[in-house]
């Protein structure tokens, strides 16, 4: 059984807002924007305690992701925050021109991405963002996993001169990584080592990953399940090094699986060691109210799908 | 260098048909509809260091060209004011050029600190900018250009609430009124009313250049909008230019807004441009 356990769920956004404060007292370039969702962010203790390198734009999305790229004419570090649908579709062209092939130092952080954004509905669960970003050059994109995992992100990209795509949601989830484990962009972490399949994962489809590990070592099968968190560049060496040894992989995200990690592992290894792959992601459709749970269930993202698609793989 | 400013206006415009002729590409029109802006502004009224050039501009005023594609006229008068060589400019829109065809700091161009060429955007980054200054208490101001015709993407309209909402009054951006656009005279495509009422709506300060290619109207208009800063209000100036100013068979149409001279074309405008400090070798 895989060594990890909840020590209390909460809120991957709630990680971003505790590593924004550890910032802000840290790092005196650091300022943040936030397009009218300060609260859903968890932006407010930073606004309370730096309010003069707190900048509430409004719901002017473009405008926010411009006047970021031009706080950076000076030195400073901008985190921008708003939901990942209006961080991303909305503004393209925006981080495309003015942060993207301006090489601004814009940290581009995005809360309730996905389906378990829930009730809301599909208008904001965006599951294109991750294919958006990593598309343009010179962007790094990252979906931590949980709580711990996406503060110390929240703080590592602040020492990463370059544009960030951060990714997170909006449901309590299982806060399972260490509290002290330092953040290394690009670099993948193996949680549980196994022989038989290799399961990638990146965001909330971590936990489900560990506990399809569990159900399927239960029927005798060793699942080395990676931790994705860095999308983009790639930790090329940690997949090829688990692939060599486990020959098939399956990939778990919550997001389209067009653009997405899944593609991105699979272009990979279609390059550098050809093996059987099998995507659990949405496939090419928006998605729907309803809790986080009943949405990953029937789009076919949960701990059980994952355990399908490897069956699947192991037969191929 | 210049011997005098007055001899500038004509040799950049020189530099701007002659850029665009070589690579038959380009948008003369309103490079040449604001050719005294940008003398103005970089050999009057900026303060402003050529090189070394530091991108964060710090103790320095600040430019940023909205409207990104009058590229040949920032080109030229950056060059003249010794930002990268003068003989670069041969290379405009060339490949493996630092003068891509819209300004960017991508191939790291000294003078050029954000990519324009997607209108609207340049607002927005110069507000932060300008933000960025007051955080470091740096009390030089930042400066701005827009087409008339980009008033039309709403971003701008989004940069200049917030820059009047909250008091960003170390910031003049300047609208180039042309009254032209690529499909014709913004009367017919998207009449923009009164520009400067909408800005005083939206919380600036407005005044008005009428003789927006007259160097001198031109800069002293600029000082007075600098007198107008500092009080609680970003300033808009709205100036009346003629885009393709300074060639008689070019001046006041949409028509070279985005299209190269002929040979003949060339030598008839340059005929009309005396050439006051050498042009750039070809």
């Amino acid at each position: 059984m895989h060594p990890y356990t909840d020590s209390g769920s909460k809120d991957t956004r709630s990680g971003f807002g505790a590593g924004l404060l550890e910032l802000g007292q840290s790092n005196p370039n650091v300022v943040a924007l936030c397009a009218d969702l300060t609260g859903s962010l968890k932006m407010d203790a930073f606004a309370a305690e730096f309010p003069e390198r707190f900048f509430q734009t409004g719901i002017a999305e473009a405008h926010m992701i411009g006047m970021a790229a031009g706080l950076t004419i000076g030195g400073k570090i901008p985190f921008t925050g708003t939901f990942a649908n209006f961080s991303t579709g909305r503004v393209y062209d925006q981080i495309r021109q003015s942060v993207a092939y301006s090489g601004k130092n814009v940290k581009i952080c995005a809360s309730h991405a996905g389906l378990t954004l829930g009730e809301d509905g599909a208008t904001h669960q965006i599951l294109e963002d991750i294919g958006l970003m990593k598309m343009l050059p010179g962007m790094t994109v990252i979906s931590p996993c949980d709580y711990n995992q996406t503060k110390a992100a929240t703080i590592a990209i602040a020492e990463y001169d370059g544009p960030v795509y951060l990714r997170f949601g909006r449901p309590k989830v299982p806060n399972f990584t260490p509290s002290n484990a330092p953040f290394v962009i690009g670099k993948a972490d193996i949680l549980t080592q196994g022989s038989d399949v290799t399961i990638c994962a990146n965001g909330h489809l971590v936990w489900e990953a560990l506990e399809a590990a569990n159900a399927l070592e239960a029927e005798g099968i060793q699942a080395e399940v990676i931790n994705f968190a860095t999308i983009k560049p790639l930790d090329l060496e940690s997949l090829l090094a688990s692939v060599g040894k486990t020959g098939r992989v399956v990939t778990a995200e919550e997001h389209q699986r067009n653009g997405g990690l899944g593609d991105s592992i699979a272009q990979a290894l279609g390059m550098h060691l050809p093996s059987p792959i099998e995507m659990v992601a949405v496939n090419d459709s928006f998605g729907e109210s309803g809790t986080p749970a009943q949405l990953l269930t029937k789009y076919g993202l949960d701990a059980a799908n994952i355990v399908a698609a490897v069956k699947r793989v192991m037969n191929r | 260098m210049a011997n005098s400013i007055q001899d500038l206006p004509s040799q950049v415009r020189r530099d701007i048909l002659r850029m665009v002729h070589a690579v038959q590409s380009g948008h003369p029109g309103g490079s040449m509809g604001c050719t005294e802006f940008f003398v103005a502004l970089y050999f009057d009224i900026l303060r402003h260091q050529a090189s070394p050039f530091n991108m964060d501009g710090s103790g320095e005023d600040l430019f940023f060209l909205s409207n990104g594609h009058i590229s040949p006229v920032f080109y030229s008068v950056l060059a003249r004011s010794g930002y990268f060589p003068l003989d670069e400019l041969k290379t405009f829109r060339k490949l493996n050029s630092r003068l891509q065809g819209h300004p960017t700091t991508h191939e790291g161009l000294p003078g050029v600190r954000i990519a324009s060429g997607s209108l609207g955007q340049g607002l927005s980054v110069a507000v932060g900018a300008a933000q960025a200054k007051k955080l470091a208490g740096d009390d030089r101001l930042v400066f701005t250009l827009h087409g008339d015709g980009e008033l039309q993407e709403g971003q701008i309209w989004e940069a200049a609430l917030y820059a009047g909402s909250k008091k960003v009054d170390n910031l003049i951006s300047t609208i180039d009124a042309n009254g032209q656009q690529i499909d014709g005279s913004t009367d017919d495509v998207m009449p923009m009313g009164d520009i400067g009422s909408k800005f005083i709506a939206f919380g600036w300060d407005v005044m008005h250049i009428q003789e927006g290619n007259d160097l001198e109207a031109v800069r002293s208009g600029i000082l007075q909008a600098i007198a107008m800063t500092g009080k609680g209000k970003p300033v808009c100036v709205v100036m009346h230019t003629s885009m393709g100013h300074g060639v008689d068979f070019m001046a006041g149409t949409h028509k070279w807004h985005g299209i190269a001279p002929s040979d003949e074309q060339l030598a008839a405008a340059l005929a009309q441009l005396p050439e006051t400090l050498g042009d750039y070798p070809a």
